[in-house]
């Protein structure tokens, strides 16, 4: 587990966000959904600043924060890659194209490539199912996606 | 108070609203099996997650059945707690544990003690039919507690020690599904936690998922080597709980069957940790006087109130929780490390044995003091003071082993000069006894008087925390005492926050001090025991002639011959220690 340093500025905005909700045990679920939000995911650092604030044990957050799938502690990349698992998207092959990128990049679920560019995600419907199989790329939606095109989507952030 | 009436196995009975099933039917001579649940009564511990449903019961018009632990009774319920309905899915509920749980009973630390293992006898298991995926975890050995997760039945029983009764925060259940598990933040291993080792989540874990850390084998190779010239202390506690390893009623004294049992182990020395305890007093109780004095005439940084230092897992806490306030316990180290240079500096070199070749042994309730003896500061050279620390448990192990048949050995006494202690000593195993054998002391030194009435009675009982004020011939000393780590939390943010006035605190990390202690026979969640135990100490106490550590024969002696005076140049260097601030050393590696 790499140790990070948090900013004396993001140290800040996090004590913001614990006070904001009153420094409670019971909004710990609140302030680690707001905490991610900044930092794009929940370093042990984040965790153990987080207990401190709330005066709960360090262990307790982290069996939250790993009990909830939302929750990760390994940061996104550069360019975050969903694939859409839902039920449109799924009968139209998404597994595939799941499979194809773990292939390609060299990762697994969850995880981010090492040179920080991507990561690999799944989600359920974008709202989009006449596109499926729907893949997002940040904030882009790339639509009848096939195991084939997946080299090329990944190719456009490589350059 | 309202009463509600309801039918278990076709007996009527009438019990308090929101009496659990559990509780109403063992008031008719029913005992529902558990698994998870547990409670020490009297001290507000239960710990009732409803998860294993072991309990559970069939209630007459429900559709499922109910755990008994956390269903409450209501008006007219016609409830089975072995129908056959409940007695299939029991034991299905149990086949899907064991399916999961290594086989390992032979070899396994807990072996004869897991509950896990009487369940199965209980209920007759004779085979698993289930086969499925079996956890696979890493083992996590610490300096003095062993994590095998793989045996963990996900009881919680551990998580409710470390995080209400002592608030350690240690461990939690992280990960879900099939991944749970019970560990420490990020999964570290258990030295990397804030773990204060005082083996309470041991002492109630049911199988042998928390184990100690076993040093038995090291002395039987100490004992068995010519060159070596072996001491053993044994602390309080023990001789009122070692008893219960042999089928003995709790509460039974076993002072002089112990000293009996450790002779025919083979220890050259049999010493007592009691007389390190008088020790104990003699610098802690100076020392309260001093800072006490230093007050009375206005000096500001007195440092008051002074703390007890005896306990190494109160020690690791405020280490951990509170360094801003270590200056306040007494510097005095442990009994069982006050032992460990007078046996080797003193008793050793009187008798020409280099102090490499003189092993000191501790027989202790307690796990924390393995750790404690391994503390860098209590070495010489690398040599520890005291080299190796046994459980309660391993005692009766080692006794086992070389076939002493200990309910029918004589009484006999310790050695001396080290083996000779007073009933001050003795309380030390209990709640509020160090701090009624400091008074007895204290009193003494400060009064110039003789005190005429040696039991503080205001100072014992079971309350998690106590209050008392003990009159020093017209000056008010007050008196806290807390036992359980969540309580002495409690009573360290009073002080933090000026809201009590003490002169003096004894905290004792366990629940009922050293006699609950997390190497101590395990009592299973019966208090009871814990009350035995501590009785047969007061009677100890009150069966000695002396009763006074300061008047101890041998502890005069080795003032007069060795050390000087209590706080002089020779005690501050053998006898006191000093704390580190240990909160930042938690967890978080590359």
């Amino acid at each position: 587990m790499a140790k990070i340093k948090l900013s004396e500025k993001k140290k800040q905005e996090l004590k913001e966000v614990c006070k904001s909700f009153n420094n409670e045990k019971s909004e710990l679920i609140n302030v680690l959904h707001k905490a991610q939000g900044i930092f794009g995911y929940l370093p042990a650092e984040v965790q153990e600043s987080i207990a401190q604030e709330l005066n709960l044990s360090i262990a307790h957050v982290y069996g939250v924060v790993t009990f909830y799938s939302f929750f990760t502690m390994v940061p996104k990349g550069e360019h975050p890659i969903s694939i859409c698992l839902g039920t449109a998207c799924y009968v139209r092959g998404a597994e595939k194209v799941l499979e194809e990128f773990k292939r390609v990049l060299k990762v697994q679920v969850g995880e981010t490539t090492p040179d920080g560019k991507f990561s690999l995600s799944c989600l359920r419907c974008v709202g989009a199912c006449g596109l499926a199989p729907v893949v997002m790329v940040g904030e882009k939606v790339y639509g009848r996606v096939s195991p084939e095109g997946v080299k090329e989507i990944v190719a456009e952030y490589n350059s | 108070m309202e009463l509600i009436k309801l039918t278990i196995d076709g007996e009527l009975l009438e019990v308090e609203k929101d009496t659990s099933i559990l509780k109403a039917a063992k008031t008719v001579g029913i005992e529902i099996p558990t698994l998870c649940f547990f409670e020490l009564k009297d001290m507000g511990i239960e710990n009732k997650p409803g998860g294993c449903r072991i309990c559970v019961v069939e209630i007459k018009g429900r559709r499922n059945l109910a755990p008994a632990c956390t269903t409450r009774v209501e008006n007219g319920m016609i409830i089975s707690t072995h129908s056959i309905r409940v007695l299939n899915a029991r034991r299905t509920v149990l086949e899907l544990i064991l399916s999961d749980h290594p086989a390992e009973c032979l070899t396994c630390a807990k072996s004869g003690s897991c509950e896990l293992q009487s369940m199965a006898q209980q209920l007759g298991v004779r085979e698993i039919p289930f086969q499925g995926e079996q956890s696979a975890y890493r083992k996590d050995t610490s300096p003095a507690i062993i994590r095998d997760i793989d045996k963990c039945i996900m009881c919680r029983r551990c998580e409710l020690m470390c995080n209400e009764v002592q608030t350690v925060g240690a461990l939690s259940a992280v990960n879900r599904g099939f991944m749970a598990v019970v560990a420490p933040a990020f999964e570290m291993n258990l030295e990397k936690s804030p773990c204060t080792y005082c083996g309470q989540c041991v002492s109630v874990c049911p199988t042998g998922a928390l184990t100690e850390v076993d040093h038995s084998r090291n002395v039987i190779n100490a004992l068995a080597d010519p060159a070596k010239t072996v001491v053993v202390q044994t602390a309080p506690a023990v001789r009122a709980a070692l008893g219960e390893e042999f089928g003995l009623m709790p509460g039974t004294l076993v002072t002089g069957k112990m000293a009996a049992a450790l002779r025919r182990l083979g220890f050259d020395y049999v010493f007592d940790t009691d007389f390190a305890a008088d020790l104990t007093i003699m610098e802690e109780g100076s020392e309260l006087l001093d800072r006490l004095t230093r007050y009375l005439k206005g000096d500001k940084n007195a440092n008051l109130p002074i703390l007890t230092s005896c306990c190494p897992g109160w020690v690791n806490f405020f280490e951990h929780n509170f360094p801003e306030l270590r200056d306040i316990p007494s510097t005095a180290k442990s009994p069982q490390q006050m032992f460990g240079p007078i046996a080797k500096e003193y008793f050793g070199k009187k008798l020409g044995i280099d102090r490499k070749d003189l092993i000191v042994v501790s027989i202790m309730p307690c796990l924390a003091k393995k750790y404690e003896c391994q503390r860098e500061e209590f070495k010489v050279n690398g040599d520890p003071d005291v080299n190796f620390s046994l459980s309660t448990r391993e005692l009766a192990q080692l006794i086992k082993q070389a076939n002493i048949d200990f309910n029918s050995l004589p009484d006999e006494g310790f050695d001396n000069p080290l083996g000779e202690s007073t009933g001050a000593s003795v309380i030390f195993g209990t709640t509020g006894g160090v701090i009624e054998a400091a008074c007895r002391t204290a009193y003494e030194l400060f009064t110039g008087k003789k005190l005429e009435k040696v039991d503080f009675k205001e100072l014992r009982g079971f309350e998690n925390i106590r209050h008392a004020t003990i009159d020093f011939d017209g000056l008010p000393i007050n008196i806290g005492i807390a036992h359980g780590l969540g309580n002495a939390r409690k009573l360290l943010e009073d002080i933090q926050a000026g809201r009590n006035q003490f002169h003096a605190i004894e905290i004792m990390a366990c629940p009922g001090g050293c006699i609950g202690g997390g190497g101590q026979p395990f009592h299973h969640g019966n208090s009871e025991i814990l009350k035995q135990r501590a009785a047969a100490l007061y009677k100890e106490d009150d069966g000695k002639t002396i009763r006074k550590s300061h008047e101890n024969p041998f502890i005069i002696e080795l003032y007069k011959e060795f050390l000087g005076k209590p706080l002089g140049e020779k005690s501050h260097h053998l006898l006191h220690t000093k704390y580190f601030d240990r909160s930042s050393s938690v967890f978080v590696e590359e």
